[in-house]
Order: structure tokens, then C-alpha cells, then sequence
């Protein structure tokens, strides 16, 4: 038992510091000064701090080497990466949540408050490396997001999603931690690096092994929403503030992502023949339900909800193909996903009139004539979804980095890149059919006039698309950057046993 | 392990699993909530039997004193004590799901038993029990420091968002 | 002793799945999630027996958090009631495809 390394511990675990002393102050601004502009202050705070998290990241990726991390934290490209990328997608969903609060008339300080504990538990995610730690950090993340699905308190709708989601939650809770006890009793481990290497020496109690890394791989298809556990998604998506569904659907699947990518890739590798058909299973599936469901629907935000639990397949497809290559793509993927994402929902939150309504395709019509950049932003976020080469920008050669990765698994998977390939075909179908409206058909006439969409919102609608447009151009800066983010696990090229069937 | 504990482990968990498929088949909560209560108490007995007296304690302090006080208040405060009129199970759909889940993830969970038969071979040595607290203690505040820190960012969120939820909506 | 102690904690699981699969009423959902959860904590207990205590170190830690869960829950279970007028999750029909 060792005497705990305090400031060496508080360098790795720098950013959950800022951002949860963040969250404390914003709650602080939140009840201090004048009433009028408190909420204001306190998400301006909530912004900075944000900031603040994705230069801290980038300084860590770009200054000296990293130093290794410890049994807890990791310190690796892929934990820097994706804190920036998860407090970049903090920041945009305080400013839609704060507009769109505000045209609701309930703009009030615990929401960016509540964003950035959120935050906290995302960022540890990216590093973890214990069980422990995983398992509170899965629990801050999904807390807080329960919370702000029902911080409108006069909506029915988000009342119901926001009890639906923590029910099947906590229940997704259960299963994940029952795997992890189960895992802990047959290695003697908590440390993805003791699990790691007590598997890989032969597990004395293997079939308590089998059942735990079953139930924890049930518990992470849930939080990502894979096929066939995705039954929450649709409703859950559909009844959260519009500003929040864009954080859940953006950040809050990247966290899960990174955890699941690092577990897998650190702890279970060895059992990679035993896990990986579930996996391939669960991605084919996830792909197919998810665009298929997709065509369906009638809801903006109920396509976009099976939209994203598409693109949960396509980046489970880079998890399956379980190489450098695969972590690459994955980070690749989670960085063109979360522009697209956060530019597609501002423009929804420019376009909300403050209520509860559903927004339909109607919403979109004449898009082109009310908000021109807006609907080149939204055309270029969607399309970039799609996976569209050129007008869809980076969003193009995340699918080709996926595609890539896995005909070059250690075992290829052509029959996963037809999947992709085709299912990414059937998206066109929704995809086009909610950039159609804004473009072809002239404004409807609104029930309740729509006020101006506030500057940061625009703003960041625009920023996504042109961001999305510039790395469309360029994209082998994002893949140097991918290309240095994957996990250590990864470092030493593809040891991954040959033993997978294709 | 003498006699009289094994005799009180199987006492314990008896009353564990009868508890719990009481609780379960109950139709009103606080009925319900009353059984899950008592499973409570029997899983705290267990976790003194299996050397974790300390944790066995806190069992009771938080799990059936504090949090079980909870759900009941919420029902008391609802006015749902009574079971209502309309059923509150799933149709036949729902229940035959419900048991084939059921049947599968035991089916798993006990396969995964097989190999058992190494476990008493590794049953360490009895730890001593002059003091409960301190082989947690130490663990908790030296290498789960960080876990511990996190605990209170967790329950910091479930503070603001209790407060938010449920604070009477003020008129601005 | 340990061996018996994970079947008792596998069958308090799936007794608590069959109830969070069965049951409509929000509350009683609930508190099988939390039966669930118990039957976790009482593996860990009986595998830090094995392997140390750590087991029981992520026992109290799941117990902390429990109780965060279950103050978030019951007030969201609140709100649902305000709008609702009711716990049973099967009258919640807002949110329709």
C-alpha cells in the first residue's frame, strides 16, 4: 500500500480539477449578484471553463512527451484527444443550452452547471484505467444527464424521457457492475492492466470470466445505444431540451465510446476470439436497425436519434476491427461525428420556438429563403453524417478511415464494410429527405413566431460546418492527430491474437 | 469455519432469497418496500458471516435506514400506498420476455460457476477481526483516494440535481 | 462459503431483472433496480473473501452512489407524478415515433 502521489496524480487528473472547481463557481455565480444576468454569468463561466479544458488538452498533446500514466489514469494521445474534443462539445452544448433555456424562459445556472459535472465524469472516461474509476465515471456522466433531460419542468415530454432514461439506466448500471464483480472475482483485479495480463496468464476461474466480460459488454451496449439495446434512444432523444439531445447524441456517446474502445483494447485483448463475434453481431445489427428505423419517421429528432444509433454501429465497426488502425478511426470518426452533431442540433435550436412541440421537416421548409447560412450549415452538417464525398467534408473520409481499418483488420472484415457501405446507402434516404424541405419547399408560416437565433448559436453552427468543410480538405492533419491518439494498448503495433473468424 | 456459521449462512440466505421473491411478488410498494427492507437486513447478516462486518454495518445504516426511508417517503408523499386498480404487471408478452431473460442470465450466471471447485483452494488465510474499519479504511484513503474524491463530485450532482428537480417552481 | 454466496447473489439478480422487466409501477421498478444492485455488492463482498479489500472498498462506493441514484430518481418519479398523475410507466405515452 503505498502512500498515494498527490501532485503527480493531480497533473493527470487536471482537467476533471478545472472543470468540476468550474462547475462549483458556476453554481456560486448562480445565486450571487443582481437576479437579471445571473444565469448569463454563470454560463459565461461554465464557457470559459470549457475553454479552458480544451487548452489545457491541447497544451498536454502538443508539449512535452507524455510521461506514463499510472494504474488508475492513463496519460495517453487518445485521453488528451478526446478531453479536448468532450470539452469542446461541453462548451458549444452550454451555449445552445443557454439560448435555447432562454427562449423556453427557464435559463437558469445549474444547467451549465450540471454540463460541465457531466463533463467531468466524460474526461475521466477518456482516462480511466480502473474499475472503480470507470464505474463513477460512467455514473457522474449518466447523473447529470438524467438531471438535465427533465431540467425543463413544465414539459410532460421531457418528464417521461428523463424517468424512462434513468430507469433503464440504472438498470444498464446494474448489469455493468455485475460484470465488473464477476471480472474482479476471476482475475483479482480492479486495473484494466491487472485484468489485462491476469487473462493473458490463463484465468483460474474462467467461466466467472465469460459471465462477467458478457455482462459488462451488456452494460456498455447500452450506454452507447447499440442494437438491441438502443430501445431507449428514440424516446429519450426525442423528449430532452433539444440543446441537451445534441450533447447526449454528440459527447455523451464519444465518452462511452472511449471507455468501451480502452476496456476492451487493455483488458479483454486476449479474449478477443471469445468476445469479438458478439461484437460483430451487435455492430451489423446496430448499422441495419438504426438506418432502417431511421426512414421511418417523421420527427427530426427522432431520425437524428436513430441516426446516431447508427453511426454507434459504424464506430463499433472500428472497434471490431481491433488494430491501431481501428483506435485511429475511431477518434477519427468521434471528432467528424460530434462537428456534424453539434452543428446539425444548433441549427434545431435556432430553429425551436421556445415550447415542447416536436419539430417535424415542415420546420425546415424555406430554411433556405428565412436563414441562408444556417442552411448551408445544416446541409453540410447532414451530408457530412452521410458520409457525402466533398459538400459532406470530413464526414466522407471518417466512414473511408473506418472502411480502411477494417479490411485491414489482422483478420479483414468484408462483410462488416458491405454492411457499412450499403446501410450508409439506405441513409441517404433520411438524410436527404430533411435537407429537401429547407431547400425546395417555401417557409411555412409559423404557429408561434420564431425570434432571431442569438449570435452564439449561429455561431456555432457555422464554426461545425466550416470546420467540417476545412478538415474535408485537409484531412490528414486530423489523421496525424488520430494517428497519434490511439491507446497505448495499441503502441506496440497489432498484438492482437490471430485467432478472429472472419 | 465452524459449523454454527455455516449453519448461520444458509439461515441468512434463505431468508435473503425468501425475502426478495416476497418483495417482488408483493402488488402494493410499501408492502414491497417493507420485504426489500428485510432483504437488506439478512444480506447484512451474510456480509458479517463472510468477514465484512464493517460493510455489513454500513448496509444497514445506508441501505435500509436511509435509502429504504426514502422510497417509502416518496410513496407516503404520492398517496400510492394503495395498490391500484389497474395491474401493475406487463401483459403476457411482457412476462414471458421477463422470463426468459430470467432463465437465460441464470442459466449464464450459474454456468459460471463451473471451476469452482479451485475456490476453496484460494480462500486466503482468515483476516483478523480485532479491527473492522481499518483494512477498508486504508484501502480507501491511500489507493482509491482518487475514487473517494470522485464520490463527492457524484454526490455534489445528485445534490444540485435533487434541489433542481424538485424545488417548488418559483414564479419568475 | 463463497462458492454458495455468488448463487445466492445470482439469484437476487435475476429475481431483481424478472421485477424491473415485469413491473410498471416507476417505484417498484425502482427498488428492484436497487435489489439488483444489492446482489452485486453481495459478490463483491463474498470475492474481496478471495482476492483482498478492494471488493468491499467498491461496496461502499456503490452503496454512495446508490443513494445519489436514488435521490435523482425519486425526485425525477416526483416530476413524472406532477405531469402524470401517475407512476405506471405504461399511461407514459407522450413520446410516440
Amino acid at each position: 500500500m503505498n502512500a498515494p502521489n498527490v501532485s503527480g496524480m493531480l497533473m493527470l487528473i487536471l482537467p476533471e480539477v478545472v472543470l468540476s472547481v468550474g462547475a462549483m463557481i458556476t453554481l456560486l455565480l448562480g445565486v450571487s449578484g443582481a437576479d437579471a444576468g445571473r444565469s448569463h454569468r454563470a454560463a459565461m463561466a461554465a464557457l470559459a471553463t470549457a475553454v479552458v479544458g480544451v487548452v489545457l488538452a491541447i497544451g498536454m498533446l502538443t508539449g512535452a512527451p507524455l510521461a506514463p500514466g499510472t494504474t488508475f489514469i492513463a496519460n495517453d494521445g487518445f485521453r488528451w484527444t478526446l478531453t479536448a474534443l468532450l470539452c469542446a462539445g461541453t462548451g458549444a452544448a452550454v451555449v445552445l443550452t443557454e439560448a435555447y433555456d432562454r427562449r423556453a424562459g427557464v435559463a437558469r445556472a445549474e444547467t451549465p452547471a450540471l454540463l460541465l459535472l457531466a463533463a467531468t465524469g466524460m474526461t475521466l472516461l477518456t482516462a480511466a484505467r480502473d474499475l472503480m474509476v470507470v464505474f463513477l465515471g460512467i455514473e457522474l456522466m449518466s447523473l447529470a444527464t438524467y438531471v438535465l433531460v427533465a431540467m425543463h419542468r413544465t414539459s410532460a415530454r421531457a418528464a417521461e424521457a428523463a424517468v424512462k432514461y434513468f430507469l433503464l439506466g440504472a438498470f444498464s448500471t446494474a448489469f455493468l457492475l455485475y460484470g465488473i464483480a464477476l471480472v474482479y472475482g476471476a482475475t483479482g483485479s480492479m486495473q484494466l492492466e491487472g485484468i489485462g495480463s491476469a487473462v493473458a496468464s490463463g484465468a483460474k476461474l474462467p467461466g466467472l470470466l465469460m459471465a462477467g466480460v458478457a455482462l459488462m459488454l451488456v452494460g456498455l451496449a447500452f450506454k452507447v445505444a447499440a442494437a438491441p439495446f438502443h430501445l431507449w434512444t428514440p424516446d429519450v432523444y426525442d423528449g430532452a431540451p433539444t440543446a441537451v439531445t445534441g450533447f447526449m447524441a454528440a459527447s455523451v456517446k464519444a465518452a462511452a465510446f472511449a471507455i468501451f474502445l480502452r476496456i476492451t483494447a487493455e483488458a479483454f485483448a486476449p479474449l478477443l476470439a471469445d468476445w469479438h463475434p458478439v461484437l460483430w453481431v451487435l455492430a451489423a445489427a446496430t448499422m441495419v436497425i438504426g438506418n432502417v428505423l431511421a426512414l421511418g419517421q417523421q420527427q427530426i429528432k427522432r431520425v437524428l436519434a436513430y441516426s446516431s444509433i447508427a453511426h454507434a454501429g459504424y464506430l463499433l465497426v472500428a472497434v471490431v476491427s481491433f488494430s491501431a488502425e481501428g483506435a485511429t478511426a475511431l477518434v477519427f470518426y468521434l471528432v467528424a461525428y460530434t462537428l456534424a452533431t453539434m452543428g446539425a442540433f444548433a441549427v434545431l435550436v435556432a430553429l425551436s420556438d421556445g415550447t415542447d412541440r416536436p419539430l417535424v421537416r415542415q420546420d425546415l421548409a424555406g430554411l433556405r429563403e428565412r436563414h441562408p447560412w444556417l442552411a448551408l450549415a445544416f446541409a453540410v452538417c447532414v451530408l457530412s453524417m452521410l458520409g457525402f464525398p466533398l459538400a459532406g467534408g470530413v464526414g466522407f473520409f471518417a466512414k473511408w478511415q473506418v472502411l480502411q481499418a477494417a479490411l485491414q483488420a489482422s483478420v479483414p472484415q468484408q462483410t462488416l464494410a458491405i454492411v457499412l457501405v450499403l446501410s450508409s446507402v439506405v441513409s441517404g434516404g433520411y438524410y436527404l429527405g430533411l435537407i429537401a424541405p429547407a431547400f425546395m419547399q417555401s417557409p411555412v408560416p409559423a404557429a408561434r413566431p420564431i425570434p432571431a437565433p442569438p449570435t452564439g448559436v449561429r455561431a456555432i453552427a457555422i464554426a461545425c460546418a466550416v470546420v467540417v468543410l476545412v478538415l474535408g480538405v485537409l484531412p490528414s492533419s486530423l489523421t496525424r492527430l488520430a494517428q497519434r491518439s490511439a491507446p497505448s494498448a495499441f503502441a506496440g503495433g497489432p498484438t492482437v491474437a490471430t485467432t478472429i473468424q472472419p | 469455519m465452524s459449523d454454527l456459521s455455516r449453519y448461520f449462512f444458509y439461515l441468512f440466505s434463505l431468508l435473503t432469497i425468501g425475502s426478495a421473491l416476497a418483495f417482488v411478488t408483493r402488488k402494493g410498494p410499501v408492502p414491497a418496500a417493507l420485504w426489500l427492507v428485510n432483504t437488506m437486513f439478512a444480506l447484512s447478516g451474510l456480509y458479517v458471516l463472510l468477514d465484512a462486518p464493517f460493510v455489513g454495518a454500513v448496509q444497514v445504516l445506508v441501505y435500509a435506514g436511509a435509502i429504504m426511508v426514502v422510497f417509502v417517503f416518496v410513496v407516503m408523499l404520492l398517496n400510492l400506498g394503495r395498490a391500484g386498480d389497474r395491474p401493475d404487471l406487463r401483459g403476457i408478452g411482457g412476462q414471458l420476455t421477463a422470463g426468459v431473460v430470467g432463465a437465460a442470465l441464470l442459466a449464464l450466471l450459474l454456468a459460471a460457476r463451473r471451476g469452482d471447485a479451485v475456490l476453496p483452494a484460494l480462500v486466503p488465510s482468515s483476516t483478523s477481526t480485532s479491527n473492522v474499519v481499518e483494512p477498508v479504511a486504508q484501502l480507501l484513503f491511500t489507493d482509491y483516494l482518487l475514487a473517494f474524491e470522485l464520490t463527492s463530485i457524484v454526490l455534489l450532482t445528485a445534490l444540485v440535481g435533487a434541489v433542481v428537480l424538485a424545488k417548488r417552481r418559483t414564479a419568475a | 462459503m463463497i462458492s454458495e454466496a455468488l448463487v445466492v447473489s445470482a439469484v437476487l439478480f435475476v429475481i431483481g431483472t424478472i421485477g424491473v422487466l415485469t413491473r410498471k409501477n416507476a417505484i417498484v421498478l425502482f427498488m428492484c433496480v436497487e435489489l439488483m444492485l444489492n446482489a452485486v455488492n453481495l459478490s463483491f463482498v463474498a470475492l474481496s473473501k478471495l482476492h483482498g479489500n478492494a471488493g468491499q472498498v467498491f461496496v461502499i462506493l456503490v452503496m454512495t452512489v446508490a443513494a445519489a441514484e436514488a435521490a435523482i430518481g425519486l425526485a425525477l418519479v416526483i416530476a413524472v407524478f406532477r405531469h402524470f398523475g401517475t407512476v405506471d410507466l405504461s399511461s407514459l405515452r407522450l413520446l410516440k415515433g
